[in-house]
């Protein structure tokens, strides 16, 4: 049986009080609870005081009409070309 | 009304940025794929050579300062494998070619590491060379890789400073620091400039790499800027680069330098380096023994899911 | 770090340029782990020994509290790129960062508090102290218990001594943020936050390998065993009771495992014959080098 990966999240980090949670890139996480220690691990190298969101990227509903591919138009709220929804030619990617 | 080709080309002519969702030619994708995971499986496995000194390393502080290192390397590699997963492939497809051979990482980490001056070797040279790679790319076309790129250099140049810091320490210390300090630039020095790939007349993908604004220089210039640059800093380290035909050429205002050795580079990128099958064995052991750990903590995720719903 | 990265010769400026201006991310500028930028832990400390503590037994016991973070340290940074995925890879390290923090500063006060601990280096060796605990002293000089010296066997295995370490430690540390000897309670306070993340850590995975599939449960009861026989011994010489107990038959319940009835080891008196192998391996370059300057 392939293996099925753990899940991607974003990951939005407040660097301090009065300031926005900022989006700071993502990581793979098999649960919320592992995502947020995943978070503060690997983007905060466990600063304490930094708020941490964690959101499942397929949870993500996205409006960007700046950005154009007919490829997201049917169900056009995707964040990411992730394979969840986005089939992979076989020929990819070779050097 | 514009054809989508045309809003692609004049986003990139602009040096404005490609996002995930933009309509892009199927060749960028492809090109970008092949770009982002090199890099990142270059991270992981550039971790093996330096780890190789972690139990070994001669005092506390040093100690401490390679374990974040390396530490830091895996961190690279995770954001570029998630910069590349905006692009349509997961991280597990790309370990999986990564480990079938289907992509490549750096040569240079097909190299062993012999003695603890190549820690710093490595910090000062390999890193070095990676940051002049890599600091254009902070600016290249695609939004993910850049702001990826832009975290990693920031931490690459404090690598880069403390791989130069420990060679300045040895170079203080006793003959036998010095001789391996001077042992390790002889063996690291050509292969950090094969780093920069192929010379331009032999790299046929440069050109449309720059139009697309993937790439921003040439593997010659790149070359070029890293040895006038480290120059220098081997005078000031006092050390001699391997290389009886580097001189400053007041014409060209650059450094001559000799050939590096092609069919070497050649044999490495075939698979065929000191270390090819060592890097890659090592990175599957941990990838397969690790498959157990991950399916359970699925498993554990799912059962906790299901039990909240009930 | 002091070294000024000279100027490339390019028209276009150097190819640091920017670089070092961009903070996209909050508290970036703790760039490194704790540790990386000094070469004395207990700098700008006034070490004096209080007049009511005993120095030999001060040093005595901040050496084995040194000697299990060092030895333990030693084994977690085995797992870099070894790890099951890269997210744990950074999390092991993390965890091992921070006991190489510790044992450099409890060795640091065991040497000033006591300097006879320290052993005799070649005339004109430039070790500091904390190198000269760590690189130049003999299996036989190490306080560690035996439980932090065996293998790491596989992750289910590292996880179950890490969750009974962290637990015992924390526990123990937690009483000494109250300690007279005020260096080893600040050294206490400062690790407490770091042995509770530790604990959090391995306790979550324990209860993920138990309730997770069969197999990591099989392999879970299996690291347990492996490791229990040594446990008893971790909390004596932690001085910690019924306070670990409670902490750990709650992390055994919700896990769904029996605590092991397996009995105590003898022998706690000597090493494993695992010590004098890390040892070796950890501190051959340095011996190699007694002069040397790192």
């Amino acid at each position: 049986m392939p293996e099925t990966e753990w899940p991607l999240w974003e990951v939005f980090v407040r660097g301090k009080r009065g300031l926005n949670h900022v989006h700071v890139g993502s990581l793979h996480a098999a649960d919320d609870e592992m995502a947020v220690r995943h978070a503060r691990d690997v983007y905060t190298r466990r600063n304490e005081g930094v708020s941490i969101w964690v959101v499942r990227s397929t949870d993500v509903t996205a409006s960007s009409p700046d950005e154009k591919d007919p490829m997201f138009a049917p169900s056009g709220d995707k964040v990411y070309r992730h394979p969840t929804f986005y089939a992979i030619p076989d020929d990819v990617p070779h050097m | 009304m514009t054809t989508l080709q045309e809003q692609f080309d004049a986003t990139v002519a602009h040096s404005d940025r490609i996002e995930p969702r933009d309509w892009m030619p199927e060749g960028y994708r492809k090109t970008l794929v092949r770009q982002i995971a090199q890099h990142a499986h270059s991270e992981i496995i550039g971790m093996q050579p330096e780890g190789n000194w972690l139990t070994r390393a001669p005092s506390l502080r040093r100690k401490a300062i390679l374990l974040a290192k390396v530490q830091d390397e895996a961190g690279h590699g995770l954001y570029l494998y998630s910069a590349c997963e905006t692009l349509g492939v997961s991280r597990l497809e790309l370990t999986e070619m990564l480990l079938a051979g289907a992509q490549k990482y750096s040569s240079i980490f097909n190299y062993p590491t012999l003695s603890y001056a190549d820690v710093g070797t490595i910090g000062w040279l390999v890193d070095g060379a990676a940051i002049c790679n890599q600091v254009p790319l902070c600016r290249t076309s695609y939004g993910p890789y850049g702001r990826a790129m832009v975290r990693i250099c920031k931490e690459e140049s404090f690598h880069q400073r403390q791989g130069y810091e420990l060679l300045t320490t040895m170079m203080r210390g006793t003959d036998e620091q010095r001789a391996m300090v001077q042992e390790s630039v002889d063996r690291f020095w050509w292969p950090a400039l094969m780093m920069f790939g192929p010379p331009d007349a032999d790299s046929p993908n440069t050109v449309q790499s720059m139009e697309w604004g993937i790439k921003r220089n040439t593997n010659d210039d790149l070359r070029q800027r890293f040895v006038d640059m480290s120059v220098p800093q081997a005078e000031a380290l006092g050390v001699t680069l391997p290389d009886p035909a580097l001189r400053w050429n007041d014409e060209r205002g650059h450094h001559d330098f000799g050939e590096p050795d092609w069919e070497e580079f050649m044999a490495v990128v075939k698979g065929n380096g000191p270390c090819n099958a060592q890097r890659i064995a090592h990175r599957r052991r941990a990838h397969d023994d690790g498959a157990w750990v991950r399916e359970a903590a699925l498993a554990f995720a799912e059962r906790s899911a299901e039990e909240s719903r009930a | 770090m002091a070294h000024p990265t000279p100027d490339p010769n390019d028209d276009g400026g150097s190819v640091y340029d920017g670089l070092l201006e961009h903070h996209e991310v909050a508290g970036d500028d703790s760039q490194w782990a704790f540790g990386t930028d000094f070469e004395d832990p207990l700098a700008g400390m006034d070490t004096t020994v209080p007049d009511d503590v005993d120095a030999a037994e001060l040093a005595t016991y901040c050496l084995l509290l040194g000697d299990d973070a060092l030895v333990l340290s030693q084994r977690l940074a085995e797992w870099s790129s070894n790890a099951p995925d890269l997210e744990e890879d950074i999390a092991l390290s993390n965890i091992a960062l921070d006991l190489l923090g510790q044992a450099r500063l409890l060795l640091a006060r065991a040497a000033a508090a006591d300097p006879a601990v320290v052993p005799a280096l070649p005339e004109g060796s430039p070790a500091p102290v904390e190198d000269a605990l760590a690189f130049f002293r003999d299996a036989a000089d190490f306080r560690c218990t035996r439980f932090v010296e065996g293998p790491n066997g596989d992750f289910a295995q590292t996880i179950a001594r890490l969750l009974l370490f962290a637990t015992v430690r924390l526990a123990a540390f937690e009483r000494l943020g109250d300690h007279a000897d005020p260096v080893l309670a600040a050294i206490a306070a400062k690790g407490v936050k770091e042995l509770t993340y530790h604990r959090d850590f391995a306790g979550r995975w324990f209860l993920t390998l138990a309730q997770g599939t069969e197999e990591s449960r099989r392999r879970l009861l299996a690291g347990l065993a492996q490791v229990w026989p040594l446990y008893p011994e971790l909390a004596e010489a932690y001085d910690v009771g019924p306070e670990v107990d409670v902490v750990l038959d709650q992390v055994f319940a919700v896990s769904g495992v029996e605590r092991p009835e397996a009995g105590r080891r003898v022998g706690g008196e000597h090493h494993t014959e695992a010590l004098s192998r890390l040892l070796a391996e950890m501190q051959s370059v340095a011996r190699a080098h007694p002069l040397g300057v790192w």
